[in-house]
């Protein structure tokens, strides 16, 4: 698939996770429109996956560690073709397979269960080590939000995963900048600090200090991406686990999420519904 | 049948050699160290299986996601570090990257109870059980001695799902003459008329050994081994309790949910039946050798004893 071509389907994710989450009248929004780009990269050009055999042993995994983001990962798989696009407004619905944070025993093509930040990044790692221990080929990717990166477990898994020879292993930072709440600033202006790492280059100089090869990339210009990807794919004997700085705006792609903490999760009026559509170049129905 | 008590190995070197010798014949095992393989006895399985020993440094949240994950590619993960660590700080992991995905991981660390080799409350865990039980999906086994302990062991490589199986670090009285474990059932150890003791873990042997001391104090006990807290044989509580009409339980760790809680709430929906619970009430407890503890707190063979001719 060429860059347009990626470029339109993240597009038409972007429109899926609105529609999903204005009929479910919940759900997280910022979150999965920062990863949008990078993972309709991931599921159209660089996954070596198979949609209608989801469970195929050679597959590479991946696993969504930043778990609140799950609509985000199911419309970019609906429109892979894991199951049908109508199935996304059943999202956070009761007996869904989609539930609020994915979970891989109801939905074959999630390859780990996550929601509880932190532990998938360390499942992915597992899967990752196991696949070193048995010669299997298979890449695993792990995402994982900036603010998560605030869990202990993050930084355990990344001083482990250093002591092994794992080029097989890729996680994705979605560096969008923003967390839910943050922290009181001033107790007089009642400014909010809501930059989960505080520091220009935070996580570049942590991962570095960890023992990862670090990479960074535009999350939103899929040349960056795919040129990121392509470069952690290829390590050219470097054995150390890759981590790529995904530098991304939360709410990506429509104007009144862009970079506003509160669309964390807040839910979608018909208005607002009507103005995100417009922004994605789509046509609203009467 | 009748039981005779004698010296058993611990329980963590029963881990160190069964899981060994599981994995000379199966490349899936592997174990999963935080950093304590010279004392949960996983240098055993270092020392013949280097390549599948995969030691994750101090950082048991971490080691318990990535077991899951090692799962996933159908490697049998078998963990080792102390039970406080393994069940308490990282129940979170548990629960979710674990009972909530049935991973197949067998979560055997090493020093459930008292004997922990006088560390004191921080390392001193007599929750595991109930902790463990209150989780969808998972096994929880509690073996008697050492012989139980291997063929529990053995037993949990062909279980496709989470386990999880208290070991101890010391030795402990063997009460079984030879490796045997089923799934579920309670075991009858001593048949009584006057009371029926339920006990687990190996607080077995010595609660057996409390039976022979009251037997020559003139109460004649019945005596139910239940190795397995989930899945729970009701029908096997009940039935042993209504044969004497009387129920005692005792267990070296908390009455809260553990094998207390299970047989009373066996037995207040099967078979309402007066009920006494000996074990830990709502306390922590402290350092200490061995036998002191196992005497302050009456889990030796003289003080089930006294609290059943107590309760009596």
């Amino acid at each position: 698939m060429d860059i347009q071509a990626l470029n339109e389907t993240a597009r038409k994710v972007r429109v899926s996770i609105i529609d999903a989450v204005y009929h479910a009248k919940v759900g997280h929004l910022g979150g999965p429109l920062s990863m949008t780009d990078f993972v309709t990269a991931l599921y159209f050009n660089t996954l070596n996956i198979r949609p209608d055999e989801p469970c195929w042993p050679g597959r590479d995994r991946i696993v969504l560690s930043k778990g609140h983001s799950a609509i985000g990962l199911y419309a970019a798989m609906a429109h892979r073709g894991y199951f049908p696009l109508e199935e996304l407004r059943t999202f956070d619905a009761i007996n869904s397979r989609l539930q609020g944070h994915p979970e891989m025993t109801r939905l074959p093509g999630v390859d780990f269960s996550t929601g509880s930040l932190g532990q998938g990044i360390s499942a992915a790692f597992g899967m990752a080590l196991g696949a070193r221990l048995q010669d299997l080929s298979f890449h695993t990717w792990a995402i994982v939000g900036d603010g998560e990166c605030q869990e202990g477990q993050v930084w355990e898994c990344a001083m482990a995963a250093a002591r092994y020879e794992l080029p097989n292993f890729t996680v994705i930072v979605d560096h969008n900048k923003l967390q839910q709440f943050g922290w009181l600033k001033g107790v007089a202006d009642g400014k909010r600090l809501v930059h989960p790492p505080e520091f220009e280059g935070e996580l570049v100089a942590k991962w570095t200090a960890f023992g990862w090869r670090v990479l960074e990339m535009d999350g939103h210009d899929m040349e960056s991406i795919l040129r990121a990807f392509d470069a952690a794919l290829n390590p050219g004997g470097d054995q150390r686990p890759t981590v790529i700085i995904a530098h991304t705006v939360k709410g990506k792609g429509v104007s009144y999420m862009e970079n506003d903490y509160r669309w964390h999760s807040l839910p979608i009026t018909d208005e607002l519904f009507e103005i995100a559509m417009r922004d994605l170049g789509e046509e609203v129905a009467p | 049948m009748t039981y005779t008590l004698t010296p058993g190995k611990a329980l963590r070197e029963v881990f160190g050699r069964v899981v060994t010798e599981l994995a000379d014949s199966d490349p899936r095992i592997v174990v999963v160290d935080g950093d304590v393989g010279s004392s949960s006895k996983g240098d055993m399985f270092e020392k013949a299986h280097p390549e599948r020993y995969l030691q994750m440094g101090i950082a048991e949240q971490n080691m318990l996601s990535a077991a899951a994950g090692l799962a996933t590619t159908g490697l049998i993960p078998y963990i080792s570090t102390f039970t406080a660590f393994a069940v308490v700080r990282p129940l979170d992991q548990i629960r979710v990257s674990i009972a909530q995905t049935g991973a197949n991981v067998k979560i055997t660390p090493a020093y459930a109870g008292l004997f922990t080799g006088s560390t004191g409350m921080s390392h001193i865990i007599l929750d595991d059980l109930s902790l463990m039980r209150t989780l969808p999906g998972m096994v929880v086994i509690a073996p008697a001695d050492d012989m139980e302990a291997e063929a529990a062991l053995r037993w949990s490589r062909d279980y496709d799902g989470p386990v999880y199986i208290r070991l101890i670090r010391d030795a402990t009285d063997r009460l079984f003459p030879a490796p045997s474990f089923a799934l579920g059932p309670v075991i009858p150890i001593r048949e009584g008329k006057d009371v029926t003791i339920f006990s687990t873990s190996t607080q077995t042997p010595r609660t057996y050994a409390a039976t022979q001391l009251l037997a020559e104090r003139g109460i004649d006990a019945k005596l139910v081994h239940v190795p397995t807290i989930k899945p729970v044989d009701p029908d096997g509580i009940a039935n042993a309790a209504a044969a004497t009409g009387r129920a005692i339980t005792v267990e070296e760790g908390t009455i809260h949910a553990g094998l207390g809680g299970v047989v009373a709430e066996v037995l207040g929906e099967l078979h309402p039946t007066k009920l006494s619970r000996i074990g830990f009430q709502d306390i922590y407890p402290e350092s200490g050798t061995n036998a002191a503890l196992l005497d302050k707190y009456g889990l030796d063979a003289e003080g089930v004893a006294r609290q059943v001719e107590r309760l009596l």
